[in-house]
């Protein structure tokens, strides 16, 4: 009789932790189909689509909880943590992790993904000219980029701490940051806008002019130093952050340190260099390597300035144009495992925090 | 010890190198806020900062030449002579301009410099950005049919229908998965969270052909589903991180209390986990809308340019391709895909600049 009735407990365990999931899929898929099938007005489509998106990801953890929630407790407990990350670790893992090595694949086939080529992808990233400029370019942007922002996020940081307007100056410095690179891109196109023999409209080349010189068209003029002007544009836009962590960190600096230095006869110069820099190294090191990473993957203000065209391409445009015009999907995975190589030593060194950290 | 005298001096010293720092700033942004509201023909015409007082010729009196002058000979006026290219030209004379106002009637301007604004404005811009242009269709029967394109206010729904469950169901994800790996115990635990924090920088290049392949495979191109999917694998790492930070602080007696009161661990993350998060959920989300919403590569790539589903950077993008001198049109419709973004941050300050120092712990 007991035996009978755990059986049926078991029996319905079972179906619903089959149907309750399958149902899941089902309904969010025909919900999708009909979004993409409908022929709904914009504005309509996209309150619909919000709050299928907000509810559904809610009622697709509280269903399988309630199923869990079945179950005798010893499962439960052994079975709860998965329903918690395992959407996490599916997403990751079919969008991230097991593309990565997908890509790694590729990245030994030919054009057409058919043939294996062995090492040649590799070989061609450091001969063919197209992909070596893009490399040049890049190493260019993470080297300048980088170091601009890094030293004049610190500069403005330091700066706007002494100054009586702190809050107006790191909101101005730090706005360039909510916008997009394309919308960066219309700002800074039109301020090295050229126009032949005419009035100049874009500032700098009005500036040249009203000092005597000559308007320049200088998103195509003197390569490679044509890339310097797409890069100000990155350092228009990061400085900001720099600035903003730079700031935060220096304000942690003891105000009696500081002050007994200063009555020990040290002057500001001695200053900074003796006990901020020191004191902030963390933060510093920490700054750089994300500007690096952000400047390593610059793709959205190459494109909208130059399309790549004069001598201007980074890796991340050569891959985009290696995959949608050349249709070349060797070269276009191996660029992608060429920047995945470069930051690995910074994915050695987060690891390596997080331990030192007592991660877990 | 430094004088009074000389701090106040080094501040003083301070505030005009930063002013000066904050105005190199600000110009571009400006610049482009201006000229948004400028008529076409004025933009391409002057530059922008000529709304600012500024000294430029003035017609003060006009000349009426004899009709029969002769162009192709010199041309004398008030006793000095002059070619005709000089007069088309506009040529200095003791602080005077001469040019001609009507060449072929023989009238020229006399013209001194003089303080002027110019102060030419028009919503026109934004009107034609938002409605979209008025097209005329020729129908086959042969009548015409006007349609009016939808324009930019298409794209902006459709770039609220991508990032607000684009912010919405990653954090959701994120929050359950750093719950469990904060304060549950399970086989694997270590190696998965190891797994985010190496994922955290990885490029995101490295994943788009293969979810290409995969996406063509499913149908999912080119739909906001497919990009939602997108943009939460891609968001997941940091959020996930940077939620696991916060929720793994809270105190442990908040959890052994609630377990004592019978709760499960769904009702202590909704009820007592969330809640507690609120700020951290907001600097976060923050991040994640500015991310979404300025997004540029994921959507050129999952989404495309179709007017039914094309996002603001995709549409500026088309723009900036195809109509790259209309700067009437593309600074309105730049200042258009700025304005969400900008709103959310002078809104929000304070939890974006909390959310930026709790990512940066991460390289």
């Amino acid at each position: 009789m007991e035996l009978q009735a755990r059986k049926g407990n078991a029996l319905r365990l079972l179906l619903i932790s089959v149907l309750v999931p399958a149902l899941n899929i089902a309904i969010h898929w025909c919900i999708f189909l009909f979004f993409r099938d409908s022929d709904l007005p914009s504005v309509l489509k996209a309150v619909l689509a919000v709050a299928w998106g907000a509810f559904g990801i809610y009622s697709i953890y509280y269903t399988l909880n309630w199923v869990v929630e079945q179950y005798p407790d010893q499962w439960k407990r052994r079975i709860l943590p998965f329903v918690f990350v395992g959407p996490a670790v599916v997403l990751l893992g079919w969008l991230l992790v097991f593309p990565t090595l997908r890509t790694l694949y590729l990245s030994f086939f030919d054009a057409s993904s058919v043939n294996f080529v062995g090492f040649a992808n590799y070989l061609a990233v450091f001969t063919d000219r197209l992909l070596v400029m893009a490399l040049r370019n890049n190493l260019l942007w993470v080297f300048f980029g980088t170091l601009a922002c890094v030293s004049l996020g610190l500069l403005i940081a330091i700066l706007a701490d002494r100054s009586s307007f702190e809050k107006l100056a790191k909101g101005l410095i730090f706005m360039p940051m909510a916008i997009s690179f394309v919308a960066a891109g219309v700002i800074w196109k039109f301020i090295y806008y050229y126009q032949p023999g005419q009035e100049q409209i874009g500032l700098l080349n009005a500036i040249v002019v009203k000092f005597g010189g000559e308007p320049q068209a200088w998103l195509s003029m003197i390569q490679p130093w044509n890339n310097l002007f797409l890069i100000a544009i990155l350092i228009w836009m990061q400085t900001g952050f720099a600035m903003v962590i730079f700031s935060a960190a220096i304000k942690s600096i003891p105000e009696d340190m500081l002050e007994a230095a200063r009555m020990d006869g040290a002057g500001e110069v001695r200053i900074f260099f003796k006990i901020m820099i020191p004191y902030i190294a963390g933060t510093l090191l920490s700054v750089t390597t994300t500007i690096i990473v952000f400047t390593l993957k610059i793709f959205d203000v190459v494109m909208i300035m130059t399309g790549g065209q004069y001598e201007t391409d980074v890796v991340a445009t050569q891959f985009y144009r290696q995959l949608f015009m050349y249709q070349n999907a060797g070269y276009g995975s191996t660029l992608a495992i060429v920047l995945l190589i470069a930051v690995i030593p910074v994915i050695v060194i987060n690891l390596r925090q997080f331990r030192r950290e007592g991660g877990f | 010890m430094r004088s009074r005298k000389g701090i106040r001096k080094s501040k003083w010293l301070v505030n005009t190198v930063l002013a000066i720092i904050c105005l190199v700033w600000t110009i571009p942004t400006l610049g482009l806020l201006v000229s948004s509201f400028r008529p076409a023909a004025d933009i391409l015409a002057t530059g922008w900062w000529n709304i600012l007082p500024h000294r430029d010729w003035q017609t003060t009196e006009q000349l009426q030449l004899p009709k029969d002058t002769d162009l192709r000979a010199p041309i004398i006026v008030n006793g000095v002579t002059y070619t005709d290219d000089q007069l088309r030209a506009g040529v200095e004379q003791g602080g005077e301009r001469l040019i001609w106002e009507n060449r072929r009637a023989r009238l020229l301007n006399v013209q001194e410099k003089e303080w002027t604004v110019i102060s030419n404005f028009t919503t026109q811009n934004y009107e034609t950005v938002l409605g979209g242009k008025t097209y005329e269709i020729k129908m086959p029967d042969g009548s015409t049919k006007t349609e009016k394109g939808s324009g930019m206010s298409r794209s902006f729904w459709n770039t609220v229908a991508v990032t607000v469950p684009a912010t919405v169901i990653p954090i959701f994800i994120a929050s359950f998965a750093a719950y469990a790996f904060a304060w549950l115990r399970f086989p694997g635990r270590k190696t998965l969270f190891v797994i985010v924090i190496a994922l955290l920088v990885v490029p995101l290049q490295v994943a788009l052909i293969p979810i290409l392949r995969d996406y063509t495979a499913l149908g999912l191109n080119g739909t906001y589903f497919g990009i939602w999917l997108a943009h939460t694998a891609f968001g997941l790492p940091l959020i996930t991180y940077f939620m696991y930070t916060s929720i793994s602080q809270l105190p442990k007696d908040l959890f052994e209390s609630a377990f004592m009161d019978g709760a499960t661990n769904f009702t202590i993350f909704s009820k007592l986990i969330l809640p507690l998060s609120v700020p951290a959920l907001a600097s976060i989300s923050i991040f994640q809308f500015l991310w979404v919403w300025n997004d540029y590569l994921v959507s050129l790539i999952f989404l495309g340019s179709q007017p039914e589903v094309q996002v603001l950077s995709m549409n500026i993008a088309n723009l900036v391709g195809s109509r790259g001198n209309d700067w009437h049109l593309l600074t309105a419709a730049a200042f258009v895909s700025m304005l969400m973004p900008l709103a959310v941050f002078f809104a929000l300050q304070k939890y974006f600049v909390r959310g930026l120092l709790g990512g940066s712990v991460k390289g």
